[in-house]
């Protein structure tokens, strides 16, 4: 199986018409099976088409024209627009919700997650590139085109979790080279408050079958790699994990932030050192270099076997 | 967006928390005016954006309003952690009884605000829950409902304060629980937040930090303080350099080619996306080289965004080579960056096969753009080639060209 969406998961683009959104529906169109993408909304649009999927006002209409609960949403609107998209999908009982829109401030992020939370929804994102299963389903920008994607995830048996959309592909195709493959890649974003985390995701992998070892991409920011740690250590997790931290030389020059909103040094927790110390105690191996990451969760997977 | 203290203490007046009689001003003579208005000691505070301002020597005690131009002449010269001061704060010298902390911050992983509430203020509030626990109460409140009365009044009490105290303390942390969330900060901060000697509560120092993504919806709050649009408030001003920059992403909407940090390496880099960015600054430096530059490309610039980028970077001072690495694009294309590249070296009269170090993006569009790069022989390398290879080879072409 696969982890939050399968063959069968229907959803909606938001702001469908958007540039980036029409590309992103048509990749998603192709790609895999084709996603069951059941239509788009982008208000004062109804009855247009983008790539055959019908536009509406509302999620409450694209609801409607389905006839049965959609599962999914992708959100592409501005900033100023996000929550209120997000807040529309969830009270239209939609669960699961892949925001690809950057730059939304924290509070916002904050009532999204807490109003999903309190109607058993899930949010992925913000500034994220969404999720996809190898040769199956993506939902949202990652991999890109259909054929680019299709070179970098391959089927397999390891579940890939980053904090960067870019690198989230650099490290399952890396992944897929060496002949493990991937069984779902999740790009969760890269802000301060973000949807699921690591640690919210591990229960997903923990029980899917087709999983075997988990891969992560870190940065310096947040308390997120503290959180897995301790997930790790008090669940005996089944599944080996190797981390990736990028983004070590910020450790001298705290308050400033790279690459990402969420990656600002507040405290002496939140260093790049201080994290894969954590991750270390917790077993979870940190790599080097991405290229090392195969051989030691093939190394790391043997050892499982043999204690088994 | 960091606030200097004068402007904390103006958002916490706002939100009608107590605050005592001050002043700011830039000016020593208008400092001694202040001071005798007050009409008793006070202290002047320099207003810079940096720790350790006591130590330093930026907050003095003055008796009369002599003193008070005196000491503000010194405070208004004197730079602190390479900070000249942006002005005085003029404070009458208040005669507490206790002084206690209130501050609110987020808390990310429980992705709440939570509320910090001690009896011992008047310094870090680390250093308190470190020596005494059970004197710091913690309380997250939700994102969708107010915060009410109650959830001060709980914070309050899990640190044993009770009595009048406690009454008179619910409103105020009530305002700040609302000013934090109003004017989305991620640090908002009374500390001390002092008991005067008739019971009532005065703010006597605050900090404050508002989310930089949320600067758009807070513009009058800004304009009011006199907070430029193009104040950044980073731990550093912003270099020419890196000025430079951000005029070349903001030349049009299509993607990034930004986000420049100068460094004083020789090893210009022009790399991308925002993870792919971090990886491969680190991967130069691990294989010994010096980077000239930190910069961020992504999201499909148009072909004069990246030219622009890759000229500023080949035209600093000290840069011999640039590398022009990216994680495996998927939106960005290849043949895109490609042509901007050689397009800055063209332009400013340089060799791209000498200048370019190595040029590793694979994705989107690549045989396009692979194509251009062999036309003019600047090295390239696909997946095949991981991040920190690409790295490895740029360091050692630049090495090799240095000795």
């Amino acid at each position: 199986m696969s982890i939050l969406v399968n063959a069968d998961t229907t959803f909606i683009v938001q702001g469908i018409t958007g540039r980036e959104a029409v590309n992103l529906t048509r990749e998603c169109l192709d790609y895999g099976a084709g996603a069951k993408v059941v239509g788009g909304v982008t208000p004062g649009r109804l009855g247009r088409e983008v790539h055959g999927v019908p536009v509406f006002d509302t999620v409450a209409q694209a609801v409607a024209h389905h006839g049965s609960p959609i599962d999914g949403s992708v959100v592409t609107v501005p900033p100023a627009f996000t929550k209120d998209a997000v807040f529309e999908a969830i009270e239209n009982g939609i669960k699961i919700i892949v925001i690809v829109t950057e730059r939304i401030p924290r509070r916002d992020v904050a009532q999204m997650v807490e109003l999903a939370n309190l109607r058993g929804a899930r949010i992925i994102g913000p500034n994220c590139l969404g999720i996809i299963v190898p040769d199956v389903i993506k939902m949202g920008g990652i991999g890109g085109p259909a054929k680019d994607a299709a070179k970098s995830y391959k089927k397999g048996s390891i579940g890939v979790i980053s904090r960067s959309g870019g690198m989230t592909t650099e490290m399952s195709s890396t992944l897929s080279a060496a002949g493990l493959g991937i069984s779902t890649a999740v790009s969760i974003g890269g802000d301060a408050i973000i949807g699921q985390t690591y640690a919210e995701l591990m229960p997903l992998f923990e029980a899917d079958e087709e999983t075997e070892g988990i891969v992560i991409y870190t940065e310096p920011g947040g308390r997120m790699e503290a959180e897995l740690a301790r997930w790790v250590t008090e669940n005996d997790s089944r599944l080996p994990i190797v981390a990736f931290m990028a983004g070590r030389f910020m450790d001298e020059m705290p308050g400033m932030s790279f690459g990402h909103a969420g990656t600002i040094v507040e405290g002496k927790e939140d260093t790049a050192s201080e994290k894969i110390t954590r991750l270390a105690e917790a077993g979870i191996t940190v790599a080097e270099e991405i290229s090392e990451i195969p051989e030691i969760m093939k190394r790391k997977l043997a050892e499982r076997s043999v204690s088994a | 967006l960091r606030f200097f203290e004068y402007e904390a203490r103006e958002i916490v007046k706002r939100a009608g928390i107590p605050v005592t009689d001050y002043g700011f001003t830039t000016d020593a003579l208008e400092a001694k005016e202040i001071a005798a208005r007050i009409g008793g000691p006070t202290v002047i505070k320099s207003q810079v954006l940096s720790g350790g301002r006591m130590k330093a020597g930026g907050v003095k005690f003055a008796d009369t309003p002599e003193e008070a131009e005196a000491h503000a002449t010194d405070i208004l010269g004197l730079e602190i952690n390479g900070h000249m001061p942006r002005g005085i704060l003029v404070d009458p010298r208040a005669e507490f009884e206790q002084e206690y902390y209130a501050g609110v911050v987020w808390d990310g992983t429980r992705k709440q605000p939570v509320m910090i509430f001690s009896p011992v203020g008047g310094i870090d509030i680390e250093q308190v829950a470190e020596e005494q626990p059970d004197k710091v109460g913690r309380r997250h409140f939700s994102n969708i409902l107010p915060f009410g009365d109650f959830e001060a009044k709980e914070v309050i009490a899990s640190t044993g304060v009770t009595g009048g105290a406690l009454n008179k303390l619910v409103p105020i942390l009530t305002k700040l629980a609302k000013l934090f969330v109003d004017n989305d900060m991620t640090l908002a901060e009374i500390n001390p937040l002092a008991r005067m000697a008739d019971g009532s509560f005065i703010a006597l120092d605050a900090h404050m930090d508002m989310e930089n993504e949320a600067r758009g919806r807070h513009k009058q709050l800004l304009k009011d303080l006199g907070v430029g649009d193009d104040e950044t408030r980073e731990a550093r001003e912003p270099t020419p350099f890196e000025l430079a920059g951000e005029a070349v992403d903001s030349q049009d909407h299509r993607g990034v080619a930004g986000n420049v940090t100068e460094f004083d390496g020789n090893l210009g880099l022009v790399i991308g996306a925002g993870g792919g960015s971090l990886t491969l600054f680190d991967a130069v430096r691990k294989y010994g080289g010096k980077p000239a530059n930190y910069c961020e490309i992504g999201g499909n610039p148009s072909v004069s965004k990246a030219k622009g980028l890759a000229k500023l970077v080949l035209s600093k001072p000290g840069v011999d080579k640039i590398a022009v690495m990216m994680s495996i694009v998927s939106n960005t294309r290849v043949d895109i960056v490609a042509r901007g590249v050689i397009a800055a070296c063209l332009e400013l009269g340089m060799d791209p096969a000498e200048k370019i170090a190595i040029f590793r993006i694979p994705g989107a569009w690549e045989e396009e753009g692979f194509k251009i790069l062999e036309k003019y022989g600047v090295e390239y390398a696909d997946r095949s080639v991981s991040l920190h290879e690409a790295a490895r080879r740029a360091v050692e072409k630049i090495q090799g060209a240095a000795a």
